[in-house]
């Protein structure tokens, strides 16, 4: 993974707007992704992790729109291209695959007509026989057998997994320096899932390129992700590491999603634990923490106020008004201390006793638990 | 290959169809009860002599079997009653009769696709904006429309009115005779396509596979006319079918508005006549036409759609 960042977007917002009301179906969201890196994107149907997808891609269809934010690849503005330009950033500088190749095939023309015109349509220059020969090149290159006669078929002749490599061939003729794959193996059975990862993988260290990889199998993204961002109702709640995400979980929406998940390891019959409560209606949704309404540790804030996104461990994020609180508890309770130590110095004994009380009280009082990230960075420091 | 085996396999059902087509009528129309040789004036006996000169006095099936004899030999007997002893080719092909009604109806289907399947990707690709609106007005008024009211009110305005079309197309001896029936014929069938044809292009633009062709980074025009086109014209072909049929066969009211003497209102005029050789040829080649058509259509899907297995079996 290198350090030069490929792809920046900043409190992205997406809505769709419908004759029963604004959807927000993405609402700030944030996150960077560096060259050489892949980066997960997990969450529930309707999470808004596709729309955010679409959204850098220019895909959004109409009454989908965005609203606010911005998008910047290698430091150009994605969403400041014209028509022309967004067409060339297409296909060309990134590329994507889609989760049902079954039917994102064109079906009443050859596979390689397909990777052809991929190619062709950003390069005019290409000849015929040379479109031909980098179409055969791909589908080697995905684990195609027989490509030069394979070219020549329809995607009706060829099977899920065939058609997923075929797909990832055609993302990726124009060599583009990220790829958006969204939902890539969800359609396919286990054993060709487990092929398709091995050659996304493999892809992604021989190209280099980065690779934003959007699913809901958390096993998935625990085969092939560098970095996870867990997205819950248009928010990302969680963003990390993807050995932090798994072992250290920290926000209680992620702990309800690795508690749901069957472990092979623990015994038999072994119940699994939903997480409780139905998705949020985004038409309608909650003035606090997204996730709020459904979560186990909700306090008062959290139906009020909406928590930051915070650095609680180093590249590790989460949006929870229970780190706040714990951090705020700990710099009271530090504050508490040493406040009760200067009053036991100074301080008669019943007084200092009383000081170092009144101190701890109002460290777990802490009621105002509003407090920027930053602040509570510097708080933590 | 199996395109080729398949459309001698049609050949031979199509032959098998035209005969039959060729006993239904010729046994229907000696149903009817009166003679090509019935006149006001004519005395049984009179019609019992012209009925044994041309072998009308014989059971029902030998003259069939006769006339099919004649017909595999290229004969197709002659007229009775309405050009009296001229043989019905020369009167159908000789004659002009089906080159006129072949032309016009080939014309109007042109045009009908021409006009139709353009106006449909209009439609489609500005769902929803004025020119949508208004294109769907105009293609129910041409559907709700028929024929002799759209003739007639041509004939008025452009051969009346305005004078700038002649009022008898007659002959069609100049291109400007063909305007007014040509555009009569198409109006319906070209609104009808541009509807189907709306209606299959807003399914394909929402398949997965125009989602595709944009992550691709295609040209918006490359989208509609390769992609979601070619997906959408299966239901524009399987109207095509039926549609050259009743184009062909019902140019009768257009043929008689405008006075040109075809295939149709001759068709006609030979039943009101009892001219049976007539009635047969007329019918035997309207319905080869048809069938021809049918084979073409189903040769043009295989085409338009590489999953279509024409030779498959069902189970």
């Amino acid at each position: 993974m290198s350090d030069k960042v490929l792809l920046d977007v900043k409190d992205l917002k997406v809505s769709f707007f419908t004759h029963a009301g604004e959807v927000k179906a993405v609402d700030g969201i944030s996150y960077q992704i560096h060259e050489n890196e892949v980066m997960g994107i997990v969450g529930e149907s309707g999470s808004g992790k596709s729309v955010e997808a679409y959204s850098i891609m220019g895909l959004l269809q109409a009454p989908g729109k965005v609203i606010g934010g911005s998008v910047t690849f290698e430091g150009e503005d994605v969403l400041a291209y014209t028509d022309e330009e967004r067409r060339q950033f297409r296909g060309q500088r990134t590329g994507m695959i889609f989760q049902n190749p079954m039917t994102c095939l064109n079906p009443v023309y050859t596979i390689g007509n397909q990777l052809m015109e991929a190619l062709t349509c950003h390069d005019k220059s290409i000849s015929k026989e040379e479109a031909r020969k980098r179409a055969i090149e791909m589908l080697e290159l995905v684990g195609i057998n027989n490509a030069d006669k394979r070219v020549d078929q329809y995607p009706h002749e060829f099977s899920g997994g065939m058609r997923q490599r075929a797909m990832i061939a055609m993302a990726m003729i124009c060599r583009p320096k990220l790829l958006i794959a969204d939902e890539p193996t969800t359609a396919l059975d286990v054993t060709i899932q487990a092929q398709i990862l091995d050659l996304m993988r493999d892809l992604q260290k021989k190209t280099g390129m980065a690779i934003i990889f959007i699913t809901h199998n958390l096993g998935v993204v625990a085969e092939i992700c560098d970095r996870v961002s867990v997205m819950y109702a248009g928010h990302i709640l969680e963003q990390g590491k993807v050995d932090d995400i798994f072992y250290h979980p920290l926000h209680p929406y992620t702990k309800g999603l690795m508690r749901s998940m069957p472990n092979l390891d623990e015994k038999e019959r072994t119940r699994l634990i939903p997480i409780e409560g139905t998705p949020v209606d985004l038409l309608d949704p909650p003035k606090g923490c997204s996730f709020g309404p459904r979560c186990e540790h909700c306090m008062k804030v959290c139906l009020t106020k909406q928590p930051p996104l915070m650095e609680i461990e180093e590249g590790h994020l989460s949006a929870c008004w229970l780190h706040v609180k714990e951090l705020k508890d700990a710099k009271s309770i530090k504050g508490a201390q040493v406040s009760a130590k200067f009053a036991k110095d100074t301080q008669a004994p019943e007084e200092s006793a009383k000081s170092a009380k009144d101190a701890k009280a109002s460290a777990k009082s802490a009621k105002d638990v509003q407090t920027s990230a930053k602040s509570v960075k510097e708080g933590k420091a | 290959m199996d395109l080729f085996v398949y459309t001698l396999k049609r050949i031979g059902t199509a032959l098998l169809t035209l005969l039959l087509v060729a006993a239904i009528t010729f046994f229907l129309m000696n149903a009817i009860p009166g003679s090509p040789f019935m006149t006001d004036k004519s005395t049984p006996e009179q019609i019992a002599l012209a009925n044994a000169k041309y072998g009308l006095d014989k059971p029902l099936v030998v003259q069939f079997v006769n006339y099919i004899k004649n017909l595999l030999h290229g004969d197709m007997g002659t007229s009775l009653k309405m050009q009296q002893d001229t043989a019905v080719a020369k009167i159908l092909f000789g004659q002009g009769k089906f080159r006129r009604s072949i032309q016009l109806g080939v014309f109007a289907l042109l045009t009908s696709i021409i006009v139709g399947i353009p106006l449909g990707c209009l439609c489609a690709y500005y769902r929803g904006k004025w020119i949508d609106s208004i294109l769907r007005v105009v293609t129910t008024v041409g559907i709700a429309m028929p024929t002799f009211v759209i003739a007639t009110l041509m004939l008025f305005t452009f051969g009346v009115n305005l004078k700038i079309l002649p009022v008898q197309s007659g002959t069609l001896d100049s291109p400007i005779s063909y305007v007014m029936p040509v555009i009569t014929m198409a109006l319906y069938p070209s609104c009808h396509i541009a509807k189907l044809t709306r209606t299959s292009m807003l399914d394909s633009i929402s398949q997965d596979y125009i989602r595709t062709a944009r992550a691709k980074g295609l040209k918006t025009k490359m989208i509609l006319f390769k992609h979601a086109l070619r997906n959408s014209l299966i239901p524009v072909i399987t109207y095509l079918g039926p549609l050259t049929a009743s184009i062909i066969t019902g140019s009768l009211v257009v043929e008689q508005i405008y006075s040109i003497p075809g295939i149709g209102s001759y068709f006609v005029s030979s039943i009101l006549n009892r001219d049976y050789p007539i009635i047969m040829g007329t019918t035997i080649l309207l319905a080869a036409l048809i069938v021809f058509m049918n084979l073409v259509v189903d040769i043009a899907y295989k085409i338009v759609d590489p999953r279509i297995n024409l030779t498959k079996k069902g189970d």
